[in-house]
């Protein structure tokens, strides 16, 4: 044996060398555990992780301006914001094919309501220029009508858009990219319409609407293209085209309907888009809204994080808000601040109570604990309700002051829906958080140094300060974090006791999440807060180090 | 569901073409409420009558209202919807007729007609105040006050301004932490015409000014959020004065015996109504749809207001609405649409709150953080 192990490498049993063998061992270990945990790390993925980054994903996204009004939003490009006059008629004609399929898709709304989180007004702006979008083109389609009746026919436009000869699949391919933009998920399916070359070049504006109009009837509506009367707004399109088409060498299917209706273009009761929108709302000539519109048209935004530091997003740059509208400085302020002063006085009540269960016998110990763990046991809701029934003007604790003649019956205390009430009920919740890792700590010191340092000269309280509190600080520590993380990101105590004054971010981030629906911002809220707890974590480590701190 | 679905199909086949309909329909339906004895009176009123003519469907019961718009707008986007019908505030349902997220109705053809052959849009009238919105009932938001105040030396409160009005009508006064209603009724007792509350609101001036006016009783006022707190502080004199929902007030007042009355003056009206979701299945959508029929029509609306003190939404409800179911007495006076109660009420603007309560919110909420 001694004369192989020195020449070549170790060889084992079944003949490959041991290095190897012991690799793939060991490989196969790492991937049997990997196995084992798979179930709880896909459940975190899935159920944690994913959720929570599709959360923070939200404080920035905004691709609803660009899905809704692309051609607004790029011939905006050209629109100087700070120019204080509205833009010019283009973007005013992209406004109004855009908002029609908006408003066919039922989408204006939405898009109203997340520009009116920047700016009061908005959210009916959409909504009734939606209603009154399709004026426009009804009086366009009358005006069709008396030159040709076939003119709005379903099967007459039909073929007109089809023609002859060579197809053209990139208006249909463009329009669905754009509805799928709209509706915010892919369509699939046959749309049954194409249009000839040809005519996408001779009508390159009707071309655009009535593919849209053709997806959308065939995707969305699931009704066969060529038995449903055009949209309005293909009207309106075909009145642009009109208006510069060279129409002389074209011989496809209805052309002398096209040229008697060239003709006839001056019976068309042709307006200015932008007095169009003008006659709906006033509003849409005021440079203002179109400079919110512009500012919030990137498909990512810092708009929501602005918000949730009192700042806001204007065309010249970021601002602080107005004094009467800030409010999440002062709410994140006021959350640490709570929660220190819960941290704190968890410790104040937790330590003794931690101190006195850890040099208990065994059996009294026990007993004791039950005592801390039965409130734990007890639903949250029970505990914080119980807290109102204490601490209200005419609650128990009143009740008792006033009848000790302690305190006068006119001047009662107030010790809820402040601060006060939300420390005391908080404290009382999250205390056995602090109790428990300090116990187990505790546990740990033997009792015999503080007998050592006694007999040595220790006065009780340098014996308790120089070696007792040294040892019991991881404890503090661990209950600390707990309590501090626990608190910082409370909810439902806060809300039941908290008045006013004594209510934490997290309140405001629940109340955009069901009541102004602000999604967004409620992502913002809460990414700061995570990223403020993570912080806090690491500086505790830097300065007292996480391998301190002790949870049993 | 598939399965379901194909066997369905087939006994619709095999039956009669008269009966197929109602093969057609989901025996079961979620329906979503807000709990409590508003969903009490819906079950008497209408859903247990129903299940006697089809016992073959379950009704479940989901009791998120208060965040119906939430929860619907998450459904959507997980592609999820576990909802059948939802009862909304007439507010929510715009906004979730807003999102795309209620379907649009024609009131017309899918409600039944008053018994006089009046159509359901008439009958219902200006409470249509949606597309996707099928009213129910009228509410009110309104004070009720403790009638055993020794400070108040035997005045009794009688109109909106004795709210703001601390040294004859001396004690807490609880409001609903947001600031609808709240602005209104401060414009109002700062001398502004009802008719002009909302332009003058519409004015950082105006705001500022409802702001100001809230602060003279700032201090002597507990902001509430759930329905429930108000009765809860009155009952418990936390409070003298609060506003809450006329309903709650009518069961603190009658059901409970508590010595306390309401102050009908300025109160605002709200409205409470279905909405269907966009995009339910077609034999789910059939169930719900005959369900509404049935559940909104003259009689049935009539009879809800026997067991809560809410205004049927159809004016050929009114004449039939009589005593409650239990305590015997006549509702009519206690409906936020009693004539006698209505003199001076008024009908919260849904349509300018939509625009500026983003706006709005944040200042009062700056304004109650100071």
């Amino acid at each position: 044996m001694s004369d192989t192990t020195e020449t070549g490498p170790v060889i084992s049993a079944d003949g490959v060398p041991l290095k190897k063998s012991l690799r793939r061992a060991l490989r196969r270990q790492k991937l049997r555990a990997l196995g084992l945990i798979a179930p709880l790390l896909i459940f975190v993925l899935i159920a944690f992780v994913a959720p929570i980054l599709d959360m923070l994903f939200r404080s920035v996204e905004n691709q609803i301006v660009s899905n809704t009004l692309p051609a607004t939003v790029e011939a905006l490009q050209d629109w100087d914001e700070n120019s204080g006059v509205a833009p010019d008629e283009p973007v005013y004609k992209a406004l109004y094919f855009d908002m029609f399929l908006a408003a066919e898709a039922k989408r204006h709304t939405r898009l109203g309501s997340r520009l009116n989180y920047e700016k009061t007004g908005l959210s009916s702006l959409f909504r009734s220029s939606g209603r009154r979008v399709d004026d426009l083109g009804d009086d366009y389609a009358d005006a069709f009508e008396d030159i040709d009746p076939r003119l709005t026919e379903a099967g007459f436009w039909f073929s007109l858009m089809s023609g002859e000869g060579e197809k053209n699949e990139d208006p249909v391919a463009s329009s669905r990219r754009r509805l799928s933009g709209v509706a915010d998920s892919w369509l699939f399916g046959e749309v049954g319409f194409a249009p000839s070359q040809e005519i996408t070049q001779l009508l390159p504006e009707t071309t655009r609407a009535y593919s849209e109009f053709a997806v959308f009837t065939a995707l969305v509506d699931e009704d066969v293209v060529a038995e449903e009367d055009p949209w309005e707004a293909v009207y309106v399109a075909l009145a642009l085209d009109l208006a510069n088409a060279d129409l002389s060498s074209y011989s496809g299917p209805g052309i002398e309907t096209l040229r008697m209706a060239q003709e006839n273009l001056g019976n068309l009761p042709i307006v200015p888009f932008k007095d169009f929108f003008e006659d709906i709302d006033d509003d849409w000539v005021d440079p203002e809204y179109w400079q919110t519109i512009a500012v919030f048209s990137p498909s990512y935004t810092s708009g929501y994080f602005l918000n949730s530091v009192d700042l806001q997003k204007t065309a010249d740059g970021i601002e602080v808000r107005p004094e009467n509208q800030r409010i999440y400085m002062m709410l994140f302020q006021r959350t640490m601040f709570m929660s220190l002063m819960i941290t704190g006085s968890c410790i104040l009540l937790g330590y003794p109570v931690a101190w006195i269960l850890a040099n208990l016998p065994m059996r009294t110990a026990n007993l004791l604990m039950i005592l801390v763990l039965l409130p734990f046991w007890t639903s949250l809701l029970v505990r914080t309700s119980a807290w109102k029934v204490m601490l209200q003007q005419q609650g128990v604790i009143n009740d008792t002051l006033v009848w000790l003649g302690l305190v006068d019956d006119a001047s009662r205390l107030v010790m809820i829906n402040n601060q006060f009430g939300t420390i005391v009920a908080m404290t009382h919740i999250l205390l056995p958080f602090m109790i428990l890792p300090l116990y187990s700590v505790m546990q740990t010191i033997p009792p015999s140094y503080l007998r050592a340092a006694k007999s040595l000269g220790a006065t009780n309280w340098t014996a308790f300060w120089r070696v007792y509190f040294p040892q019991s600080v991881p404890g503090i520590g661990a209950g600390s974090i707990l309590v501090f993380i626990l608190s910082i990101g409370y909810y439902i105590t806060p809300e039941i006791v908290g008045g006013t004054t004594g209510v934490f971010i997290s309140n405001r981030i629940a109340y955009h999440i069901s009541s102004s629906l602000n999604w967004g911002l409620a992502a913002a809220l809460g990414t700061i807060l995570l990223a403020v707890v993570l912080i806090l974590y690491w500086a505790y480590d830097k300065i007292v180090g996480i391998d301190n701190v002790k949870l049993g | 569901m598939k399965m379901t679905k194909t066997l369905l199909a087939t006994t619709a086949l095999s039956v009669a073409a008269g009966a197929a309909s109602a093969q057609d329909m989901a025996d079961e339906m979620t329906i979503v409420s807000w709990g409590g004895a508003y969903q009490e009176s819906q079950v008497k009123a209408y859903v247990e009558p129903y299940i006697a003519n089809n016992p073959d469907v379950s009704v479940t019961w989901d009791e998120s209202s208060a965040e119906a718009v939430a929860k619907l707008r998450a459904q959507n986007e997980a592609g999820n919807l576990t909802w059948d019908l939802v009862d909304v505030t007439a507010a929510d349902a715009m906004r979730l007729c807003d999102e795309g997220l209620a379907m649009e109705v024609d009131h017309d053809e899918i409600l039944a007609p008053a018994p006089d052959g009046t159509p359901a849009s008439e009958d219902f009238g200006d409470m249509i105040v949606s597309d996707c919105f099928i009213p129910q009932i009228a509410y009110s938001y309104t004070f009720g006050y403790r009638t055993d105040v020794d400070a108040w030396n035997g005045n009794t409160p009688d109109e909106i301004c004795d709210v703001f009005d601390l040294e004859t009508f001396p004690g807490k006064r609880s409001l609903e932490q947001r600031p609808h209603n709240n602005m209104e009724w401060a414009l109002m007792c700062d001398g502004v015409p009802q008719e002009d509350v909302y332009d003058v609101l519409e004015t950082p001036e105006g705001q500022d000014r409802a702001l100001a006016k809230l602060d003279t009783i700032k201090d002597e006022v507990v902001w509430w959020t759930s329905g429930a707190d108000t009765p809860q502080l009155l009952a418990d004199k936390e409070v003298v004065f609060g506003s809450t929902y006329n309903g709650r007030l009518f069961s603190l007042i009658e059901e409970q015996d508590q010595p306390v009355a309401m102050m009908w003056d300025a109160q605002s009206y709200d409205l409470d109504g279905w909405i269907i979701p966009e995009g339910l299945e077609e034999d789910k959508l059939a169930r719900v749809l005959d369900f509404l029929y049935f559940a909104t029509d003259t009689q049935r609306l009539a009879d809800q207001a026997k067991y809560i003190s809410y205004g049927p939404a159809r004016q050929s409800s009114a004449p039939l609405v009589g005593e409650h179911a239990e305590l015997g007495i006549d509702m009519a006076p206690h409906m936020p649409t009693n004539p006698e109660n209505a003199s001076n009420a008024f009908v919260m603007n849904y349509v300018w709150w939509a625009d500026y309560r983003d706006d709005l919110d944040s200042k009062f909420q700056s304004w109650l953080a100071r």
